[in-house]
């Protein structure tokens, strides 16, 4: 089996696998970051409290965590096709991934921004600092570490999720781990596939901790 | 008369809490004048933090008025109450300096905000850290630095916009007794050098001794007493206040004789009042507490003194204590 034409069939796997988890996860931090920032900002004890706001985005991004990834995948096809105009491969695969890991990610954001002490935020307010600043000169550059490994954790399940997609004709790893690992019985191929996983699941989150260790200055 | 830096006037603050409002403060009114050290204590929960957020309205209160050098603040919009707060810098027991910039980021951060000119600022803020004596640390971050350190970096924070007044919540309260001392004598040599107006809150009464003019006792919400520091200290009126004032947590065993409070004010630093007290009545005396400490070259403090039981001997020392002008109360209320 360890022929050019695996080979290149894998490498092109490894390459889908890599676009489709950048991809969705580029794009679901463009809608959870600020989402996420949204949580804690509106919040009843939040800079600008907005209760009605806040109540909604909490419902909305719990429903949508809830939904299961296959079943979420499925039902949002007629979307997907009309936004990449197919529902086949791994572009279309982004689309369901990015609805998917957004809300997480909102999540993930909400509690690296409230780890940041309270009491520095008082202070930029003391010193006169709006809200915006407070974000953007606060928030965020305090929260940093916190964020980047945040963003890890984001890879490694959003790499997790396009296996699965995958499986459904997203391509990527989980499609060759499906198509010839388990339709065509070759578990060589299989162990293949799930070692590439791991092996990229271990370099994001290496790349994840990384950054935060050396961002941080707490220490 | 001067007009006051801020007047505070019948301030209330209430707390909506499960249980209906908690009253955190209740019909404050104080005025502060330019170039004061005014002390705020009180016992904590008494109101204090509370009282310190509503002069910047971090806190708003519930109604009253706060006047800031003649402005009243509620009527200020969100943009004119951020302009305001740029003329009142404030520290923290937390010091909450932000620990991912240096110490030089930090200063730099007010100046920042107000999208000063960044040579000009860099310039300033390394003015400002030379001044608390940190210049050699600028590069340094927060968790590198220690406590007295970290709030030397909030104080040289606070002044980058040049403010009008310094709000110092519980400074030096997270700080051992000899940082507590340095940082308290930066901020009087920056009251001295630079007029700036200081208000302190805290809970320790050493604090108010060693650097603040005027001095407001908070309990149970409201202002028990208020007036100049050497007036409260040697008389107080209010039972908060003698609370505060007498040394705390010391019970006295009541055999013998009456017990007196003899407080140093500063007028009688270099005589030895005890020495000549026993000498002169030819009675020994017990000392019970003292507690005093030389602030630039006066005596200041207090102590407790068990009176022989003889009344006769008692009385000619209190009279002998009175000709030298020296009060002397007697303390039964001591026993806690």
């Amino acid at each position: 089996m360890w022929n050019e034409a695996m080979l290149r069939l894998l490498l092109r796997g490894i390459g889908e696998t890599f676009y489709m988890t950048l991809g969705s996860t580029l794009f679901a931090y463009i809608i959870g970051l600020p989402l996420g920032l949204l949580l804690v900002i509106c919040a009843p004890d939040g800079l600008a409290p907005k209760a009605i706001l806040y109540k909604t985005l909490d419902i909305i991004v719990n429903i949508t965590r809830s939904i299961p990834f296959l079943v979420l995948m499925i039902s949002v096809i007629p979307f997907t096709r009309a936004v990449v105009g197919t529902s086949i491969g791994s572009t279309a695969a982004i689309v369901p991934l990015v609805l998917s890991a957004a809300p997480f990610v909102a999540r993930l954001v909400e509690s690296s921004i409230r780890e940041v002490d309270p009491g520095v935020v008082e202070a930029a307010q003391s010193m006169g600092a709006s809200t915006l600043q407070i974000i953007c000169k606060v928030l965020l550059p305090e929260a940093r570490p916190s964020l980047y490994s945040g963003c890890a954790i984001a890879i490694t399940t959003i790499l997790g999720y396009s296996a699965m997609a995958g499986a459904v004709g997203g391509g990527g790893l989980g499609n060759i781990a499906i198509s010839y690992g388990y339709n065509r019985y070759q578990s060589d191929i299989m162990l293949v596939t799930v070692i590439l996983l791991i092996l990229i699941v271990q370099l994001f989150q290496e790349i994840g901790s990384r950054a935060s260790r050396k961002t941080d200055k707490r220490k | 008369m001067p007009q006051p830096l801020i007047e505070i006037q019948s301030l209330c603050k209430t707390y909506s809490g499960k249980g209906g409002a908690v009253p955190a403060l209740e019909d404050v009114s104080l005025c502060i004048d330019r170039g004061d050290i005014f002390g705020i204590i009180g016992l904590s929960g008494a109101g204090k933090s509370t009282l310190v957020r509503c002069l910047n309205y971090l806190e708003k209160p519930t109604s009253g008025t706060v006047r800031v050098d003649g402005v009243d603040l509620s009527a200020l919009s969100g943009a004119g109450l951020r302009e305001l707060r740029r003329s009142m810098g404030m520290i923290f027991q937390q010091f909450n300096l932000m620990m991912q910039r240096t110490a030089l980021q930090n200063v730099l951060f007010p100046l920042e905000l107000q999208k000063a000119d960044k040579k000009q600022s860099e310039a300033r803020a390394r003015e400002l850290l030379e001044l608390v004596g940190l210049l050699d640390r600028a590069n340094a971050y927060p968790a590198e630095l220690s406590g007295g350190q970290k709030q030397r970096v909030a104080i040289a924070r606070a002044l980058a916009t040049r403010p009008k007044v310094l709000l110092c919540d519980e400074a030096t309260s997270a700080l051992d007794p000899t940082t507590t001392v340095s940082i308290l004598s930066l901020l009087e040599s920056i009251n001295r050098q630079l007029g700036l107006t200081i208000v302190i809150i805290t809970h320790e009464m050493r604090v108010i001794e060693s650097i603040c003019n005027r001095v407001a006792i908070i309990d149970e919400h409201r202002i028990a007493e208020c007036g100049p520091v050497e007036e409260i200290f040697s008389r107080p009126q209010s039972e908060a206040a003698r609370r505060l004032v007498l040394p705390e947590g010391r019970t006295v065993q009541m055999t013998g004789g009456r017990c007196v409070r003899i407080v140093f004010n500063g007028s009688s630093s270099f005589e030895p009042v005890v020495a000549n007290l026993v000498l002169e009545c030819r009675a020994p005396v017990n000392i019970l507490f003292a507690d005093t400490q030389n602030v630039s070259g006066q005596a200041h403090g207090q102590m407790v003194l068990q009176l022989p039981e003889d009344e006769a001997a008692a009385g000619r020392m209190l009279r002998s204590l009175a000709a030298r002008g020296i009060t002397a109360e007697e303390v039964t209320g001591y026993v806690e």
